[in-house]
């Protein structure tokens, strides 16, 4: 029934571009629940389904909480499987991401980034992945929908690849990339088809050969079966980079493996940033450069599992790391990013000795202008000379003093 | 020993577990004041107490009882009473 869908480069939302990758993958199972910004996703697809343009079977559920249950269900079934949410609708799912995780099933979940409640927004910020990056599953952000399309695939490839057989989040920002237009090339099935293998799980239910799935396990074994999950994250670093470069070969468009750089040779000021952030960054890239201002940009396209070895490598020569962190521990002062980074620093065994500096911004929405990040980068100068950097801070507070 | 890739196992495996190691107290079933009324069957909540066979009074499968005691409290006879186990 497939083949309904057109494809081929046009003018869409966002939330259309997901939802036709997500079919062109041809999932079994699709259960999900509307939730705002990542609606319109799930409404394509559910049209998808009623007009007959894919073969999937989606299933109405009562909350987010079911609608990942019933997919657990469905890929331990052998099914491949999808569903997209968001924020709230994410923290309701909390108990099953682990299950789902130590089940190792390959489901593959679009999260349309927005902030947690209270107060209640719906706005984009990235605490709702960031605070389940715990939960074992593999975290890919997303800067336009381009790659929103084309990760959606490679998702798949490596949660599916049974040295990983873990599930996959692919991040994108809540109405900056869910809601907005722009040219995209929608996939063909036919090349979907000979990128993607049919999903062939390790071990699958089978009334044949009855087994228990996620079955209890004591003292005697649960930190072994922990452990196997840590390595299954391991194993996927090198899948994430292949699976990207495969897609190169096939379809011609590369956006890094774990990480994606932009001028950073030699750049003496290095900004980290995840999701849409980055694309704003470029252009402050490029106009700082041509002014002389030595800057590079680091994307973090893998925040599970986190790509330290490829960050160190890329700051080992700078004078300084900025962080750009949508998110905020709070009780840490600073952001997962900026934490990370920091802790992969001092554990790297080796001499870099180069200042982070972390920036909290763009919570609940708020817009993070090119000249926020030009005064950004300003501190990181005389950080840059003086070699010495203080703690994180909230940048552009509207309505209280720091 | 190897470990499967995730916990899967065969159905019907945690019988092995035998959970009457929690047990702190174990009821101790009185046939000569039992009148086989089957309360204790009916409450308990691992479904272990059952008929003894070829007979009208009660008993649990101390392999899985808990040592809860619902048994000994729900018993109109006051046939049942939980005793501190010796291990």
């Amino acid at each position: 029934m497939t083949g309904k869908l057109k494809s081929g480069r046009m003018v869409v939302e966002g939330s259309y571009a997901v939802a036709h990758a997500a079919a062109m993958c041809r999932p079994d199972v699709i259960s999900a629940y509307p939730i705002t910004p990542q609606t319109h996703i799930v409404e394509d697809l559910s049209q998808f389904v009623a007009d007959g343009a894919i073969d999937s079977k989606y299933i109405n559920v009562e909350s987010e909480f079911s609608a990942l249950s019933a997919l657990v269900g469905s890929s331990a079934a052998g099914a491949r499987t999808y569903s997209a949410t968001t924020s709230q609708g994410l923290a309701l799912m909390h108990e099953v991401l682990f299950n789902a995780a130590g089940m190792r099933l390959p489901i593959v979940m679009t999260i349309v980034n927005r902030s947690m409640s209270a107060p209640i927004n719906i706005w984009n910020d990235h605490q709702d992945s960031v605070a389940e990056r715990d939960t074992g599953w593999i975290q890919l952000y997303i800067e336009d929908a381009q790659e929103l399309v084309d990760t959606t695939v490679q998702a798949y490839l490596i949660g599916e690849d049974p040295d990983v057989s873990l599930p996959v989040m692919v991040c994108m920002d809540g109405f900056i990339l869910s809601h907005v237009f722009e040219p995209v090339e929608l996939l063909d099935q036919e090349k979907v088809d000979e990128f993607l293998p049919q999903f062939s799980p390790v071990r699958a239910l089978d009334p044949e050969n009855p087994e228990s799935f996620g079955m209890f396990v004591d003292p005697e074994y649960y930190m072994d079966f922990r452990y196997l999950v840590e390595q299954a994250m391991d194993a996927s670093r090198q899948k994430i980079a292949d699976a990207a470069r495969k897609f190169e070969s096939a379809f011609g468009r590369y956006y890094g493996g774990l990480i994606d750089t932009y001028h950073t040779d030699g750049a003496e000021i290095i900004l980290v940033a995840m999701g849409s952030l980055v694309g704003t960054l470029r252009d402050v890239v490029d106009d700082l450069r041509e002014k002389g201002v030595s800057v590079g940009l680091l994307k973090i396209r893998a925040f599970r599992p986190f790509p330290i070895d490829e960050i160190l490598k890329v700051v080992a020569r700078a004078k300084v790391v900025v962080v750009l962190d949508k998110n905020i521990s709070l009780g840490t002062g600073e952001g997962a990013v900026t934490t990370e980074i920091k802790a992969g620093l001092y554990d790297s065994g080796s001499d870099i000795r180069v200042p982070v500096m972390g920036f909290v911004v763009g919570l609940g929405g708020r817009d993070i202008p090119v000249g926020t990040v030009q005064r950004i980068v300003a501190k990181a100068k005389t950080v840059a000379e003086s070699g010495v950097s203080g703690r994180s801070e909230f940048v552009d507070l509207k309505h209280l003093r720091v | 020993m190897t470990l499967p890739y995730a916990p899967i196992g065969k159905p019907g495996s945690s019988v092995a577990n035998k959970t009457g190691g929690w047990r702190i107290f174990i009821p101790v079933f009185n046939a000569e004041l039992c009148n086989g009324c089957g309360t204790c069957e009916t409450f308990c909540p691992e479904g272990i107490v059952h008929k003894i066979e070829g007979g009208d009074t009660f008993i649990a499968d101390y392999d899985y009882c808990k040592g809860c005691g619902i048994c000994a409290r729900e018993c109109p006879k006051d046939a049942i009473t939980m005793e501190l186990e010796e291990k």
